[in-house]
Parts: C-alpha cells; structure tokens; sequence
C-alpha cells in the first residue's frame, strides 16, 4: 500500500502573528513548523505503515527551504519525501497550489493521500478537496479516526455535534484533524538517517503532469488579498452574579443600550 | 574550524528541547518534591530512542555521534538534572564499556536491551571507603569453577535500584610489585539484576538530584556465570578509568544543562520583576551578571562540544573531559548560585526552580571524579 501525505510549512502562530508594512506575513519572523493537522494526517499514515507495511511519501510544494518539513517527516518515519519548487509557482491561492500539487501526484502511485484540514497561515481548508477534485478521487474531509480495511478506508468523520462513520474505496483522499492523534517525536538516528541515507526528490514546473501554466502561481490565483490582519483581542468582558431573573432583565437592558435589540 | 552546528544537529535540538519542555519540564518539580523515579519519562525517552543515541544501530541503538548524545543530556538537564544523569548514567557508564570491551556475544545480549530502553544500565565503582582514591576499593570476586563470586558493597550508585544491568568493579587478585607492595588487581563485571546474593542496601536522601534512585548495592556470596568478565582479568581499574572519561562528558553536558536552564529563568526573571519602578533587567548590576553568565556558559558549551568531539575522533580523551567537567560543573555551581541571588527571596522558594537548580548543580562537582580529581588530570598531564 502507498500513502502520499501532503505536507505544508508554516509559520508558528502560536506566538502571536507577525506583519510586513504592506500587510502580509512576515514569515522570515517566525519559526517555520509542520502545520499542526498535515502533522497529525502523517501520524495517521505512519500507524498504517506500523500496522501494514504501507510505503509512505511525504510531498510539499514551497520554497527551498520546506527541504526541513520534509526531513523532520522522515526522521518522524516516512520513506520518501518530494519538494516541489520553482520560481513560477510562487504567490498560488488555493486553485494554484491544488492544481499543482494534483499536477505532481499524477507522477507517483498512490491508494491513498491524506492532507490536514487546513493550515494555520491561511485556514482556508479548501486544498485537499480541490487535490481530490483534480485527480476524479473520493475526499472525506475532517477525519478524527481512519482505519484501513482491506481496498478501503473507513473514517470518522467529526461534526460539530456528531459524527459520521465512511467508508470509501481506495484510491481516495482523507483530509486529517489535529485531534486525530499525538504525533510522535522524531528519533535521534532517524534525524540522522534523514540527512545522511536520503534524498527529497526536488521537482519543478516541467515535473508537473497535465497542469496549465494559465492555472498556476499568482497569475493562477483567481483569490486577491486585499488585506490581512491580525485577530483583534477581545476585552476581559464583565462578570456579574446575578438571580435568574435580574439576570435576563440585566441583559435585556445592556442589549437595548447597546441597540442590538 | 568551524563552531556552527551543522543542520542535523540542529533538528536534534530541536527534538530534545521539544521533548524536555513537553515531557520533563512539568514533572520536574514533582519529581523532586517526592523523590521519586521518573519512570513514565523513562519508557518515553526509551520509545524515542533516548537511551541508545551513540549506539551503532546494529546493536539496537540511532548510530548518532557522542556530540547528539551530549546534547540530548544538556537539554533534558536545563529542565531536570535527575532526568539528565538517568540518561548519562545509563550511556557513558554502563553501554558505553560494554561496547568498548565487551566480546560479541555480550554486546548482543546487554547493548541490544539497553540501547533500546527495555533494559537500564548503572555502574558500580564506589565504595564506602573508596571514593576519589578508587584504589582502596575492597569489593572481590573470586573464581569458583564456572562461577564468579562478589562479595563486598558499592555505595552511591546511580540507577542503583531500578537498573537491570551494573557494570561493577571488584578485586580479583593481589600481587606483590618488586619492592614487595602489595598491589590489588581489579576486573569489570556485568551483574544483572536478580543474581543470586545481590541485594539493595538503603536508598540515599540527597540535596539535589532527587527523582535519580542512589542506593547501596550489596553482594554477598553473589554469583555471576564465568562469562560476566568484562574486558581482560585484571584490566579493571583502566576500564573504570576509561569509562569515566565518557561519563564526565555526560555529567559535564547535565552541568552545562543546568546553567542553561538557570540563565534562561533569570532572563525571563528579571525582565518580568519590578523593584524601585523598573525591572530589575533595566539595572546596570543585572545586566552584567546575566553579561557574564552568558560568557560563561557558552564557553563550558565549547569545552563540553570539543570533548564529544574528542570522544568521536580520538582513543584517549582524558584531559578533554576533565576540562569539560571541571568548568562546566563550576560554571553551573557558579550560575545557579548568582540566579538564586537575582531571584532574591523568591529564588530561596521551592516553588521556583532555581532553588532546585542550584541543589542540583552541586553534584556535578562530586560525582564522577570531583572538581580536584579534574584538576589533577589535567595538571598530570601538563607536568608529565
């Protein structure tokens, strides 16, 4: 069994989000990591591999130095690792990075793909499903478990309030949470192992298989950013104590007041 | 010559500082209070291949280098010295002579458990009446048919009770020099946890280090197979020497560790701490301790780094870890003390760690040969 997973570096937002004068990220501030759910979908194919056997590739589209996610996915336990990289792949949206990224995987077998929900730096969750789309595959998006039978997948599928069970016949694209697991740490002689015994196999533009130069990078990118900006934090809010019914009169007052109602 | 720390050293650090401050950091203090084992962090470390990092990978272990060793102990200690000497205590001074002098066959029965964590490893050297002057030692083993038998005490063992393995040191004859002095002839030993005759003796209260498990073994009518040997008959004494080469440069990471660690809480201190309207970061007095300290510091990391080095590329590295050790050891004596000052009252509180801190450091000037021992290496070896 083969599992591509697709793998994004991003900055590290836990400490607060960082801006260039002109609105966007300051990425060259912040401490690139693994994206949190793409992390959590390689675990999940690593525990395949633990239970299987299953040979699995990691893959990213990025600049030169996503060479690091790469490696820190294999010292974690992937077998293989491709960046893809070139100058004319810069500024993609969402459609741009899908068709790309769909553009390399028609290069390589696979029965199953697994990419996070969404990534910290932009939350759009729309590349995987769109991967799928490209390649003519099934997607089940938001998988809290996934466990291979045979030729499918079943996977559970969170909503807010409940949870579906699905399965899906392999080829097949599953998009992971960070819930879905505990990731493991790398190891010492895995790090080693990933800087010494392996390569990531770098592909460009010409690598890409049955993809429009009109549907790639910026010029690809049907998304324009007008602005981008930071959360805005919200005050500590007010505390009262209150009965039940001073309650709602309490309320119903503050929203009068505040013409909300 | 080049200081940088090329890219897979690097994310080595990374996995261990990611590892110390998500699994060891919040047990620390714990671990301290209640003076017990961190086993749970123990069988984490063994999953992540922790214990075995210089051990070539035939023999179960990551087949890194002593430098990616040195540095996972350094960053465990900046967090939890007990953590840091369990890992140190098990390479340097149990897998490490074993994959010096051990034959094929113990390799493949000891270092394949120990490297990958099934197995934890201790040595046993000291003695009640025999600690910097090794050679008062009066632990003995006397050959019986197919069997060794000990007889005698070791006192201050590291991993004392929870190790499965213990590297130990007993005399096995006593010859007559020309002169007519007697000469005690020591050999290693490898005794497993259970042999028939050995037993635990009291578990030690220490200042510091106190999640480590000190006990006194004791052995009495102990009966190991023939083939517990360890290195050649009578080549004792050289393999506990060469064997604590290596553990002072696992000791002297932990005490780099603990400098580290007492540094990075004064920054975060001293910048948060208000007297006289202003932090106590914005005053001249601070500032140039925490200027010295960092120079300090970085130069116990040079000597620690160098002597890994010296450990990967060279057959002797006795002055190289003494070095290492002694500044490494009084530099974080020396840190610890001045942070617990810059903490003021706070800094004398159980509830911050660099009261446990500088309990800790206290240690790495003792342990595995002291300060003096140190310094008469290094001084033998430029009168020689």
């Amino acid at each position: 069994m083969k599992i591509v997973v697709c793998i994004k570096q991003v900055p590290d937002t836990k400490g607060g989000v960082k801006f260039n004068p002109d609105g966007t990220l300051d990425r060259a501030a912040m401490l690139a990591i693994m994206n949190p759910d793409d992390k959590a979908g390689l675990e999940a194919a690593l525990q395949i591999k633990d239970a299987t056997g299953a040979e699995v590739t990691v893959l990213t589209m990025g600049l030169p130095k996503a060479d690091d996610v790469l490696r820190e996915a294999m010292a974690m336990g992937a077998d293989n690792a491709i960046l893809v990289t070139d100058r004319v792949l810069g500024g993609a949206d969402t459609w741009a990075t899908s068709t790309t990224i769909a553009g390399a995987l028609r290069n390589i077998d696979y029965d199953l793909i697994i990419t996070g929900r969404q990534a910290i730096d932009g939350d759009t969750a729309q590349v995987g499903p769109q991967i799928a789309e490209h390649l003519g595959i099934p997607v089940i998006s938001y998988a809290e478990d996934i466990k291979v039978e045979g030729d499918s997948v079943i996977v559970k599928r969170q909503y807010e309030d409940r949870y579906h069970m699905i399965k899906a016949k392999m080829p097949c694209l599953v998009t992971a949470l960070s819930e879905l697991n505990t990731p493991r740490y790398m190891t010492p002689g895995g790090i080693f192992d990933a800087y010494d015994e392996k390569e990531v196999t770098v592909w460009g533009r010409a690598d890409l298989k049955d993809v429009d130069d009109s549907d790639l990078g910026l010029k690809g990118s049907p998304t324009k950013i007008a602005k981008a900006s930071d959360k805005v934090r919200k005050g500590a809010g007010e505390k009262v104590a209150l009965d039940p019914t001073e309650s709602v009169t309490y309320i119903m007052d503050k929203l009068k007041e505040k013409h909300v109602i | 010559m080049d200081f940088g720390l090329d890219k897979k050293h690097e994310m080595a650090r990374t996995l261990f500082r990611e590892f110390a401050e998500t699994e060891v950091k919040p047990r620390a203090q714990e671990v301290d209070e209640t003076e017990e084992f961190p086993a749970d962090t123990v069988a984490k470390m063994a999953k992540s291949g922790f214990l075995g990092i210089p051990v070539p990978k035939e023999y179960g272990g990551q087949g890194c280098d002593p430098l990616t060793y040195v540095m996972c102990v350094e960053e465990l200690s900046k967090v939890c010295a007990t953590t840091g000497v369990i890992v140190s205590a098990h390479t340097s001074l149990c897998i490490d002579p074993i994959m010096t002098y051990g034959t094929e066959e113990q390799k493949q029965k000891y270092v394949k458990a120990l490297a990958t964590g099934e197995k934890l490893g201790a040595f046993a050297l000291t003695e009640p009446g025999a600690g910097t002057d090794a050679q008062g030692a009066q632990t003995k083993a006397v050959l019986d048919g197919e069997e060794w038998v000990l007889n005698g005490s070791k006192c201050f063992i590291t991993n004392g009770k929870v190790a499965d393995v213990y590297i130990v040191i007993a005399i096995t004859s006593i010859t007559e020099d020309k002169k007519g002095r007697k000469k005690k002839n020591f050999s290693a030993f490898i005794v497993e946890k259970g042999a028939p005759g050995f037993s635990f003796g009291t578990k030690e209260k220490k200042m510091g280090i106190r999640g480590s498990s000190t006990y006194e073994l004791i052995f009495e009518d102990c009966r190991i197979p023939k083939d517990a040997l360890l290195g050649p008959e009578g080549k004792g004494f050289p393999i506990a020497m060469h064997t604590l080469d290596g553990g002072r440069i696992g000791i002297a990471a932990q005490a780099l560790g603990i400098a580290e660690g007492a540094l990075d809480r004064a920054i975060a201190y001293t910048k948060e701490r208000k007297q006289f309207g202003r932090s106590i970061a914005a005053q001249q007095n601070t500032q140039f301790k925490l200027a010295d300290m960092a120079a300090r510091i970085e130069a116990a990391q040079l000597l620690v780094y160098k002597a890994a080095k010296a450990k990967e590329t060279q057959k002797v590295y006795s002055v190289e870890a003494a070095k290492a050790k002694l500044f490494a050891a009084e530099t974080a004596m020396a840190v610890t003390t001045e942070v617990v000052q810059l903490f003021g009252g706070y800094g004398y509180i159980r509830e911050y760690d660099v009261e446990r801190m500088m309990r800790d450091a206290k240690i790495t000037e003792i342990y595995e040969g002291t300060s003096e021992v140190q310094r008469m290496v290094i001084s033998g070896a430029l009168l020689k």
